[in-house]
């Protein structure tokens, strides 16, 4: 990718090519996304017939500015799955692949990308960091996934919802559980309780419940340790939550009337929350929805793919492709997610694509880089760290980016110098200087680490408690005072006296500001 | 172990208990403690030399050293509990002040006590001339820290006119006494004198002033912070000079300390530090070069009432006009009747907000505002884009997008709170008139802005009583998705 000189090239071309996985429904590309690319400065193909499953039409393409024709052969080739083998075939060296790979899950397909000379951005590696969710095609579909859910569950459901009170008799409200409140876990909710259910709601994390309570759910809370989550996924758990939690799903199951089940954890087999006894306890008509089911299922039981009805009348939904159920909308928010993922790579709006590997985002999503493999990618915290400084070679120029002020020379250097200053002047002072600059010098370096992490907030409570330490400067008076004459004495009560007045009021003064500090909700 | 060792012992220990003092403030969780470990080393500090220098003078002494510590005491702690905290600033800036003068005094003192005396005795012959350039050096670095801290004190509590002083050549002005101190110092070195003694004192003290005279009120968290770290030079000064390990420690605690924090401020305001150090930076600002009019669109309260209601998220950018108008109450009852609505109210605080490093973190938690949910800039900046209203009350030049978009502009690269990306922007001002970097702001004029005119407290004060009665909790049904799982 370095090298490429935007004034002497024309713009790539972008490809948006027809899926070929049975049963997918989505597009890479809408027709108002398409317009989007264009005014990245991109050319857009579009391979017939590419979004009929969705409702485009190729004339609605044409429309927005595409042309119709080979879209594989583009430099920049959009899909929703990952390529099928001879569809990888088709691709040509130096191409950029844009599609869902699982890179985690498919080292072999990222080997058999790498072959072809090509790079591959996966759309699932987008790091869960809050500047790249407008491209995290995982939260967009989680979030039509869920709300589909809901409306398969109440299509199967054989009663309303939302409870009412008519001339022909009185209907309680639906009960539904959501189990796991991520993105998917939030949409069912709220899909749910807006159809009128009564929703309750489970997840390892607590810090959840605000989210679960503002889309008008019930936050179940499951009595065991808790976990904090560095990367925004749930994590395994641990046997005690597992056993406690166990018994929550238990209970709840004998009682509501739907089961939405959400939970993943990335990398591993979906964890088992109902067991067979679980859903034998369920009332006859009950609907239960595993959202896990392509990933082994959350419910003991489910076909993923299939609804299946059980031997006392729950009907199992393990649906696969819940997304794919509402193709125009999930089409256009995978679009959209393209788009914004093309725009970061895109910083010139010329229609060409820079890749910038010191930037975590585009660091994180390209899993091959001109046939190397790059996955995984070095880590990355979700509290917005500063970008980690990489080591400058083989990346791309980075456009934009802040240059280092000095060189590694430059900064060997200037340190070599500062401690040649400090030898030579230990060196040749009496001893007694010596040993003042020695305790002197390490005390700088010691005072520059330890606030070294200070928290914003409390800059001013720390200012104000150096200035009380710094009236430390009183000993100087305190050894003075009294000797030699008059003078002296007068000069020291002064000093004295002002500088308790500095350490005195400055302990003070910190004291009533730190206790006005306080956390969570205010009273 | 006699008293001497025991003294000597004790300043090891109160040293390293600064240490852990400074360390626990730099953190919500462990700040209280770090606040009695500094008490407790300071405790120490001072009972043992006391007991130590008790031993070699009279009662009289010691009696004024108990008379000085209770007025002292009785003043500090008299102010530290009556000081607004809209006056922390004026207030840090008086008590630099004092460990400057304490400095100068002390100096004085040593050269009366040795080179008034001749050096019979007290000193090493060959440690004498080193004595000699300690003193001027202390006298120098006190007195600079002396007036510089006054002038920022009259400049915060607007006694004297925060603008700018703009001496022709000031540049040549701080570098022509930087020079003159030198060869005072290597004069004074060979053959000390009272008259040398005055002229240092002197030319420190018309320095200090001018230096903090050059910088305008805007700048201040810089220059307050700037002279904290001089009072930590100032007191190891001291310590070189009386041969004193604890206030060497201290010093440099303080001063590298201080150095480092008004560093992270040069660095969120995009400047060198190294102006900074030399003291009149950022003055060469030319009243805004290009006459970027246009039309601003102006909202009463209860229009802004409305739109807050219907908001899903709300940011707050404060800045110094908060303090000034004291509409952190209000605001923090704002915030308090939006979250009961279920709104996501946040702060974003731009790290020069305010008069001082943290002001606006001080004042928020006067109001009981939640600190988890008062933000730094980094941390918020990227969510303005999904954010439905920001209120930016009392800011201006931190919210100004000409420092990122126009390169001609005096603040273009300063980073800033890019509050403009958010769907809606309340610009809380009293007129239109340009902030403290006599910058247009563009954003007056933006298509999703909307000036309030007024006294910040009265607006706030007037949108709470249009959002109505406090209610019970409403429950709220949103879109999905909208604030899902981060």
């Amino acid at each position: 990718m370095t090298g490429h000189q935007s004034v002497h090239h024309p713009p790539q071309r972008v490809g948006v090519v027809a899926e070929s996985l049975p049963g997918e429904t989505r597009v890479a590309a809408t027709p108002p996304t398409v317009r989007l690319l264009l005014g990245l400065g991109y050319e857009v193909v579009v391979e017939p017939g590419a979004g009929a499953a969705s409702g485009f039409g190729d004339e609605a393409y044409a429309e927005a500015g595409a042309s119709l024709g080979e879209a594989w052969a583009a430099d920049v080739v959009l899909k929703v799955n990952a390529p099928a083998d001879e569809e990888i075939a088709k691709l040509r060296a130096g191409t950029t692949l844009v599609a869902l790979v699982a890179p985690a899950q498919r080292p072999e397909l990222l080997e058999a990308l790498a072959a072809r000379e090509v790079t591959v951005l996966a759309l699932d590696a987008v790091p869960r960091i809050s500047r790249a969710q407008s491209m995290d095609v995982l939260s967009s579909m989680a979030n039509i996934a869920g709300y589909r859910a809901v409306i398969e569950a109440a299509h199967v459901f054989g009663r309303f919802f939302t409870g009412q009170v008519t001339a022909a008799g009185k209907v309680p409200p639906a009960k539904v559980l959501v189990a796991g409140a991520g993105v998917a876990g939030l949409a069912a909710i709220g899909a749910a309780s807006s159809l009128g259910a009564i929703v309750r709601a489970t997840d390892p994390r607590p810090e959840v419940a605000d989210q679960v309570k503002s889309l008008g759910g019930e936050y179940l809370p499951v009595a065991a340790a808790q976990q904090d989550s560095t990367d925004g996924y749930a994590k395994a758990t641990t046997a005690d939550y597992d056993r406690a939690a166990a018994e929550l799903y238990r209970a709840q199951a004998a009682e509501v009337d739907v089961v939405i089940t959400t939970a993943l954890v990335p990398g591993r087999p979906a964890p088992r929350l109902l067991t067979a006894e679980d859903v034998a306890a369920m009332r006859p008509g009950s609907v239960v929805v595993d959202m896990a089911a392509a990933q082994g299922g959350n419910v003991e039981g489910t076909v993923p793919g299939r609804s299946v009805v059980t031997g006392n009348g729950v009907t199992l939904i393990g649906y696969t492709d819940l997304a794919s159920r509402l193709p125009a909308q999930a089409s256009q928010l995978f679009g959209t997610n393209l788009v914004n993922l093309l725009r970061l790579l895109t910083p010139g709006k010329d229609g060409r694509i820079v890749i910038d590997f010191d930037d975590v985002v585009q660091r994180a999503v390209t899993v091959v880089r001109a046939g190397t493999v790059t996955w995984p990618p070095p880590p990355v915290s979700v509290s917005a760290a500063p970008p980690a400084t990489a080591p400058a070679a083989a990346t791309a120029a980075p456009v934009g980016a802040k240059p280092s002020r000095l060189t590694p020379a430059g900064r060997f250097g200037l340190i070599g110098l500062g401690m040649l200053a400090a030898f030579l002047l230990v060196a040749f002072a009496p001893a007694q200087l010596a040993e003042n600059f020695t305790v002197f010098a390490l005390a700088v370096v010691i005072g520059y680490y330890v606030i070294g992490k200070v928290h914003h907030s409390l800059h001013t409570p720390l200012m104000s408690v150096t200035n009380a330490i710094s009236g430390i400067v009183v000993i100087g008076a305190l050894v003075q005072i009294g000797h030699e004459s008059a003078l002296v004495t007068v000069l020291s009560f002064v000093a004295i006296l002002l500088t308790s007045v500095n350490i005195f009021g400055g302990f003070a003064v910190t004291r009533r500001m730190l206790s006005m500090f306080s956390r969570g909700e205010p009273r | 172990m006699t008293s001497m060792t025991a003294s000597r012992a004790a300043d090891l220990v109160a040293a390293l208990l600064f240490v852990l003092s400074l360390a626990g403030l730099s953190q919500h969780r462990t700040s209280r403690a770090g606040v009695v470990y500094g008490v407790v080393g300071m405790a120490l500090a001072l009972v043992a030399t006391v007991v130590v220098s008790a031993q070699s003078v009279s009662a009289g002494p010691v009696a004024l050293i108990l008379l000085a510590t209770v007025i002292g005491a009785a003043a500090g702690l008299w102010r530290a509990r009556r000081v607004e905290m809209t006056q922390m600033p004026e207030l840090i800036a008086v008590l630099h002040s004092f460990v400057g003068l304490a400095a100068v005094l002390v100096g004085w003192n040593s050269y009366l006590e040795v080179e008034a005396h001749g050096s019979h005795g007290r000193i090493a012959d060959e440690l004498i001339g080193i004595h000699h350039a300690e003193v001027y050096i202390g006298v120098f670095i006190g007195a600079v820290t002396f007036t510089g801290s006054v002038v920022a004190y009259l400049k915060l509590s607007a006694r004297i006119k925060s603008r700018p002083l703009m001496l022709p050549g000031k540049n040549a002005l701080n570098l022509g006494a930087l020079g003159l101190f030198v060869v005072l110092t290597v004069w004074f070195t060979v053959s000390p004198g009272l008259p040398l003694m005055v002229a240092v004192t002197l030319l420190a003290l018309a320095l200090g002033w001018h230096l903090v005279a050059s910088i305008g009120g805007g700048d201040m968290p810089v220059v307050v912070s700037m002279l904290n770290s001089y009072s930590g030079w100032a007191a190891a000064a001291a310590g070189f000079l009386l041969d004193n390990n604890l206030l060497i420690v201290t010093g440099a605690l303080v001063g590298s300390s201080g150095a480092y924090l008004s560093y992270i401020m040069c660095q969120a305001m995009n400047r060198s530090f190294l102006s900074v150090i030399a003291g009149g930076f950022g003055i060469e600002a030319p009243p805004g070069g290009v006459d970027e009019q246009g039309e601003h669109h102006e909202i009463q309260p209860h229009e802004a009432a409305e739109l807050l209601a219907r908001a899903r998220s709300v940011v707050i950018t404060p800045g110094y006009g908060m303090a000034v108008a004291q509409a952190q109450h209000p605001v923090a009852e704002l915030t308090r009747r939006l979250r009961e609505r279920g709104v996501d109210v946040r702060f974003g605080v731009h790290p020069v907000a305010g008069r001082l490093p943290g002001h606006m973190n001080v004042l928020l938690a006067e109001a009981k505002v939640p600190y988890d949910i008062v933000l730094e800039m980094d941390e918020i900046n990227d969510d303005f884009a999904d954010t439905s209203v920001v209120l930016v009350i009392g800011a201006n030049d931190t919210v100004n997008p000409s420092a990122t978009e126009d390169p001609a502009s005096p603040i273009a690269g300063m980073p800033v709170l890019r509050v403009w990306e958010a769907e809606q922007v309340v610009v809380f001002k009293r007129s239109m008139a340009s902030g403290y970097a006599g910058v247009q702001n563009p954003l007056f004029f933006r298509e999703n802005s909307s000036m309030l005119f007024g006294d910040a407290k009265q607006s706030v004060e007037g949108i709470l009583r249009a959002l109505g009665p406090e209610t019970g909790r409403e429950p709220a049904s949103r879109a999905p998705g909208v604030t899902a799982a981060r």
